[in-house]
C-alpha cells in the first residue's frame, strides 16, 4: 500500500506506548507471599522448565496447585516452556525450582516485559496490521487511522504491559481467525482460531460465532458438493490441531481429564470477586450465590447465556456474511461475559477485540464501548498502581478516535446503523424520532458518571460498613452499559438488511 | 452536541498534536532520570530557603547556581508551587531527595512549561506559507512543521527523560524569531535579552541577533541593490533597542549588582575551569583534535619518539570533567576555541551584512552560528545541538536543498543524544522513538519535495 511509512509510524506509536506503559508497576509487585499474575508466569516457567510433561498439571510437592497452579491450556505451557529456555540462558535463578520463588528484580522485570513485547510484535500487532489493510470501501488514510486506534486501545496494553498477561497471544491468534474466514481461507482460520482456544480457554467464548459462520457458509455452498467437503477439512483442521497441540496429554485417560479439571474449575461458583456481570450485579440485592445451590447456578447461567446468544447464532447460520459475524463476535462474547459462569473482569478484553474490528463502522458506539470496558477495569488497575498510564493511555485513546473517525459527526439514525430498527418501530410509534438524540445523552450520562466514579474512587475512602463501595459502583455502572450495548448489538445484528455488499463478500 | 463537537477539538489537528505529545510527555514520567534532576531540586531548595544573597555562593549540594538569575526567579516561583507537593523538597540539606510527589511535580512543571513552547510553535506556523502544496492535511508544511517541532526527539528525551527545562526555552527562541519574521522587531529583541538572562548559552546565537538587528532594523532602508544606505540610520531605533537591552539586563544582574555579587555571578555562568569537553564528549572539532591527540600519543610511544615519563597520567576519554594538557598537539585555550569560533561564524555574518535576505537570512545565519559555537567552542554540552536543529526545522519545510541537510543534521544530531539514556529499560523508547522521528521527517519531507526532486532529476537526465 502507499503510505506504508504512514503505517510503520502507526505501529511505533503502539510499541512506544506498550514499552512506557510497561516501566509502571505490575500485578502483585513486592506483595509476599501470593504475588500476582506476574508471579505466577514466571511459576508457570519454573513449572514446565524442571518438571516433566507429566507433571506440569497435578499436584505433587514439587508442584503445588494452590500456589498459582497452571490453569490454562497446553500452548500457554508451551510458551513458558520457551521462555524458560531463555531465562535459563541469562540468570538461571529466575527459574530454579522451590527457590526462586516471589523471584523480583529490575532485570528480570525487564526480561518479562520483553518476552510481551515479542509476543505482540510476532502474533497480535502484525494481525492488527493485516486487518486495517484489509478493510473494504474505506481510504487509505482511514485505514491507517484504524489501525492506530485499535494500537492504542488501553485495556489490552494495561492488562498485557502493566499487570502483565499474555492475551496479546490469544487476540492475536483469534483476529487472524477472523481475518482467514473473512477472507475466504476457511482452513488457516480455523488452525488460527484453534491455537488461539489452546492458548486460552476463554478463546471459546468466541467460538460459537466462529462455528455458525462456517456452518452457514457450508450451507450456502450446498451440502451435497462443495459445502460437504469444506464441512470435512473443518472438522479435520480443527481435530488435527487439537490432538497436535494435546498429544502429550492424551497418552492417559487421567491426564486428558485433569488438563479440564484445571482449565474448567466448576467448583469455584458463580463469580469470584467483584466483575462487572450480571450475577455479580444481581448479588448486590439478592445474595444467589449463597442462597442457590452450585448445580442450580451453573444451569442458570447456562441457559441465560445460550437464551441471549441464540437469535443472532441462528441470523449467522442462515445468512453469512462478513459483517454479520463480526457483530455476532461482538454479542456472543458479550453474552458470555454477562451470563456465563466464573468470568474474570479481564475476560471483557474477549469482547474489546471485536468491538476493535467493528470500529471502522461504528465509530461512535465502538469508541463508547471500549472507553467503558477500559473503565470496568479500574479497581483492577487501581490495585496495581496503574492510575496515572489508564488515565493517560484512555486520553490518548479517546484523542485518536476524536480526530481519526469524527466520532461526534457520527451519531444519527443511519451511521448508527439502526435505521431500519427505528423504520420498524415507527410503524408502530410514529413519534419515536428521538433515537439519536437519546444515544447521545446516555453516551453523555455515561462518560460523566465515570469520571465523577473514577474521582470518587480516587480521591475518597470508602464509608467503614462497606469497604467496597467503590468496587461494587464500578461494577454495577459499567454492567449497566453493557447491558445496554448487548441490547444495541443484537439489534443490528437482527436488523441488518441483505445488501448488495454483504452478497459480495460471500463467494 | 455541537458544543461538544468543538470542546473536543474536532478537525483541529494542531490542538491534537499537542494533546498527544503532552500524552506521552505524561507516560514518560516513570523513566529515568539523570543527576539534572536533583540538580533543579537543589536550585527549588536554594531559591525557597535561603536570601537572594546567598544564591550564588550557596555550595552544600555540588550542583551549584550556575544559570542567569532570571532562571533563579523562575526556580524560586516554582518552589511556591512545591511547597504544596512535598516540603522536604526544599530543604537543601536534602541532597539526591526523590519522593514520587517531587518526581510528579518536577516532571508535570517541565511538562506544564512547554505550553510556551506550543505557543511559539502555533506562531511559528504562521510564518511559513504553504500555499503552493497539496490539499491533503498531511503535506501541508504548516502540519509537517509542527510535528518536526513539537515530537521532536531530541526535546523529548532531554526534557522528559533526561530531565532539562530546555521546552520553554526554546518557545522563548522561537517565538523571538517569529516576532522577527512578523516584522515585530522590538519584541523578538526583548524576547532574546530575556532569554539570555534565563539560560546564557544562547549567547551562541547573539551574534546572528545583533547583526541582523543593526543592519535591517536600524538601517531603515536599502539601496536599490541590496547594499547599505548609510544615511537610513536610525538613532531612535538603535537606542530603544539598548534600552530594551540594558533594562532587561538590569532587571536580571541589578539585585546582584547591589551586593557586589557579580563576579561571582559571572564565575559561576563561565566556569572555565571546567575542560576542553564536557563528562561525555560532544561530537564537536575538540573531540576529533583529542581523539587525534591519543592516536598520535600512541603512535608516539609505540615508536618511541616520546618518554612515557612526559605524559600526563590522567586521560582524557575518562569521563571526568577537569582540565587537561595535550600530549602531542598544542594545548588549547579557551581563547583558541573562542578565535575559532568567530572565523567560523564570520562568513554568514559577512553575508548577513553585506546581503541581507530578510528573516530566512537571519534564520539561516543563526543555524550557522549555533552550529559552529558547537564545533568549536569551549564545553560544550552534546545537548546543544538541539540550538541549530530547532532553528533549521523552519527552513527545512520551505526549500528542497534546506529539507536534505536538515535531514542529516537531525539524523546525526539525535543520534549523538543516544549515550545520555544508557539504562536498559530506557533503550527501546529512544530507539523507537528515534526511528519514529526519523522515518517522519524523511517520508513526510520527501513527499512534500517530490515535485521538485523530479524536476531536478528530469534536468539532471536532460543535461547528460
Amino acid at each position: 500500500m502507499e503510505k506504508w511509512y504512514l503505517m510503520t509510524i502507526v505501529v511505533l506509536i503502539g510499541l512506544t506506548v506498550r514499552w512506557t506503559v510497561s516501566l509502571n508497576s505490575y500485578s502483585g509487585a513486592g506483595k509476599p507471599p501470593m504475588f500476582g499474575d506476574y508471579e505466577a508466569q514466571r511459576h508457570w516457567q519454573e513449572i514446565t522448565f524442571n518438571l516433566p510433561v507429566k507433571q506440569w498439571y497435578f499436584n505433587s510437592s514439587d508442584n503445588n496447585l494452590q500456589y498459582w497452579g497452571l490453569d490454562y491450556p497446553p500452548l500457554t505451557a508451551y510458551h513458558s516452556l520457551l521462555c524458560a529456555y531463555v531465562a535459563k540462558f541469562i540468570n538461571p535463578d529466575w527459574i530454579a525450582l522451590h527457590t526462586s520463588r516471589g523471584y523480583e528484580s529490575q532485570a528480570h522485570k525487564l526480561f518479562m516485559r520483553t518476552t510481551v513485547l515479542i509476543a505482540d510484535l510476532l502474533i497480535y500487532i502484525p494481525a492488527v496490521v493485516l486487518y486495517c489493510c484489509c478493510l473494504k470501501d474505506i481510504s487509505t488514510k482511514k485505514k491507517i487511522a484504524n489501525a492506530l486506534c485499535i494500537l492504542l486501545y488501553p485495556g489490552l496494553i494495561l492488562i498485557d504491559y502493566g499487570h502483565f498477561q499474555y492475551n496479546s497471544v490469544s487476540l492475536g491468534f483469534a483476529l487472524w481467525g477472523v481475518l482467514g474466514v473473512s477472507c475466504d481461507w476457511d482452513l488457516l482460520g480455523s488452525l488460527a482460531f484453534c491455537l488461539a482456544i489452546n492458548y486460552k480457554q476463554m478463546e471459546l467464548y468466541h467460538s460459537l460465532p466462529f462455528f455458525c459462520f462456517l456452518l452457514g457458509k457450508c450451507f450456502k455452498k450446498g451440502l451435497r458438493g462443495k459445502g460437504f467437503v469444506l464441512l470435512v477439512k473443518l472438522a479435520c483442521t480443527v481435530v488435527a490441531s487439537f490432538v497436535l497441540c494435546w498429544l502429550p496429554f492424551f497418552t492417559e485417560r487421567e491426564q486428558t481429564l485433569q488438563v479440564l479439571r484445571r482449565l474448567f474449575p466448576v467448583d469455584r461458583g458463580l463469580f469470584e470477586d467483584k466483575v462487572a456481570n450480571i450475577w455479580c450485579s444481581f448479588n448486590v440485592f439478592l445474595k444467589i450465590r449463597d442462597i442457590l445451590p452450585r448445580h442450580i447456578q451453573l444451569i442458570m447461567s447456562f441457559c441465560f447465556t445460550f437464551l441471549s446468544l441464540l437469535p443472532a447464532c441462528i441470523k449467522l447460520i442462515l445468512q453469512p456474511s462478513s459483517k454479520g459475524f463480526k457483530f455476532t463476535l461482538v454479542s456472543c462474547a458479550l453474552s458470555f461475559f454477562l451470563f456465563s459462569f466464573q468470568v474474570h473482569e479481564k475476560s471483557i478484553l474477549l469482547v474489546s477485540l471485536p468491538v476493535c474490528l467493528v470500529l471502522s463502522e461504528i465509530p461512535f458506539m465502538s469508541t463508547w464501548f471500549l472507553l467503558v470496558s477500559t473503565f470496568s477495569l479500574l479497581p483492577l488497575l487501581l490495585k496495581d498502581e496503574l492510575l496515572m498510564p489508564s488515565v493517560v493511555t484512555t486520553m490518548a485513546f479517546f484523542l485518536a478516535c476524536v480526530t481519526s473517525f469524527s466520532i461526534f459527526e457520527k451519531t444519527s439514525e443511519e451511521e448508527l446503523q439502526l435505521k431500519s430498527f427505528s423504520i420498524s418501530v415507527r410503524k408502530y410509534l410514529p413519534c419515536f424520532t428521538f433515537l439519536s438524540r437519546m444515544i447521545q445523552y446516555l453516551f453523555l450520562i455515561s462518560v460523566i458518571t465515570m469520571v465523577l466514579l473514577t474521582l470518587m474512587t480516587v480521591t475518597l475512602d470508602p464509608p467503614q460498613k462497606l469497604p467496597d463501595l467503590f468496587s461494587v459502583l464500578v461494577c454495577f455502572v459499567s454492567c449497566l452499559n453493557f447491558l445496554f450495548f448487548l441490547v444495541y448489538f443484537n439489534i443490528i445484528i437482527m436488523w441488518d438488511s441483505k445488501s448488495g455488499r454483504n452478497q459480495k463478500k460471500i463467494s | 452536541m455541537a458544543a461538544f463537537t468543538i470542546a473536543a477539538g474536532t478537525g483541529n489537528w494542531f490542538s491534537a498534536l499537542a494533546l498527544g505529545v503532552t500524552l506521552l510527555k505524561c507516560l514518560l514520567i516513570p523513566t529515568y532520570h539523570s543527576t539534572d534532576f536533583e540538580v533543579h531540586r537543589n536550585w527549588l531548595a536554594i531559591t525557597h530557603s535561603l536570601p537572594i544573597s546567598q544564591w550564588y555562593y550557596e555550595a552544600t549540594s555540588e550542583w551549584t547556581l550556575d544559570y542567569p538569575p532570571f532562571f533563579a526567579w523562575f526556580e524560586y516561583i516554582l518552589s511556591h508551587v512545591a511547597k504544596y507537593f512535598d516540603q522536604e523538597m526544599l530543604n537543601v540539606r536534602n541532597l539526591n531527595y526523590s519522593s514520587s510527589r517531587t518526581l510528579l511535580f518536577q516532571r508535570f512543571s517541565v511538562i506544564f512549561m512547554d505550553v510556551l513552547f506550543v505557543y511559539a510553535v502555533h506562531e511559528c506556523c504562521k510564518c511559513i506559507d504553504g500555499k503552493k502544496v497539496g490539499k491533503e492535511l498531511t503535506e501541508k508544511p504548516k502540519f509537517i512543521l509542527s510535528v518536526l517541532l513539537l515530537w521532536n526527539f531530541g526535546l523529548l528525551i532531554v526534557d522528559h527523560i533526561h530531565f532539562q527545562y530546555n521546552g520553554f526555552l526554546f518557545g522563548l527562541m522561537l517565538l523571538s524569531i517569529a516576532r522577527l519574521f512578523q516584522k515585530r522587531h522590538m519584541e523578538g529583541a526583548f524576547l532574546f535579552a530575556v532569554l539570555l538572562h534565563f539560560k546564557h548559552i544562547y549567547l551562541y546565537v547573539a551574534p546572528a541577533y545583533g547583526v541582523y538587528l543593526l543592519r535591517s532594523y536600524c538601517f531603515t532602508a536599502n539601496k536599490p541593490d541590496g547594499s547599505i544606505r548609510w544615511n537610513s540610520f536610525s538613532f531612535v531605533r538603535v537606542i530603544s533597542l539598548g534600552l530594551v537591552v540594558f533594562l532587561v539586563s538590569a532587571l536580571s544582574l541589578g539585585p546582584f549588582l547591589a551586593l557586589n555579587q557579580l563576579p561571582q555571578v559571572f564565575s559561576r555562568l563561565f566556569p572555565f575551569k571546567r575542560g576542553l569537553c564536557h563528562a561525555y564528549w560532544a561530537p564537536n572539532f575538540w573531540a576529533l583534535y583529542n581523539a587525534l591527540d591519543k592516536v598520535l600519543s600512541v603512535i608516539g610511544l609505540k615508536l618511541k619518539f616520546l618518554d612515557p615519563n612526559n605524559i600526563p597520567k590522567a586521560s582524557m576519554t575518562s569521563g571526568l570533567v577537569q582540565q587537561f594538557q595535550h600530549t602531542v598537539l598544542p594545548s588549547v585555550t579557551p581563547l583558541a576555541t573562542l578565535i575559532c569560533t568567530l572565523i567560523a561564524i564570520l562568513p554568514s555574518i559577512f553575508c548577513l551584512w553585506f546581503k541581507p535576505q530578510g528573516p530566512r537570512g537571519f534564520l539561516r545565519c543563526l543555524t550557522l552560528c549555533a552550529l559552529s559555537s558547537f564545533m568549536f567552542g569551549w564545553h560544550v554540552h552534546e545537548k546543544a545541538i538541539l540550538l541549530a536543529i530547532l532553528p533549521m526545522s523552519l527552513l527545512s519545510v520551505q526549500k528542497a536543498g534546506d529539507a536534505s541537510i536538515f535531514l542529516i543534521l537531525t539524523t546525526t544530531g539525535h543520534y549523538s543524544l543516544f549515550p545520555l539514556l544508557f539504562t536498559a529499560p530506557e533503550l527501546p523508547i529512544k530507539i523507537l522513538l528515534m526511528l519514529l522521528f526519523t522515518i517522519y521527517s524523511i517520508s513526510s519531507l520527501k513527499t512534500l519535495f517530490r515535485q521538485s526532486f523530479t524536476v531536478i532529476a528530469q534536468a539532471g537526465v536532460q543535461w547528460h
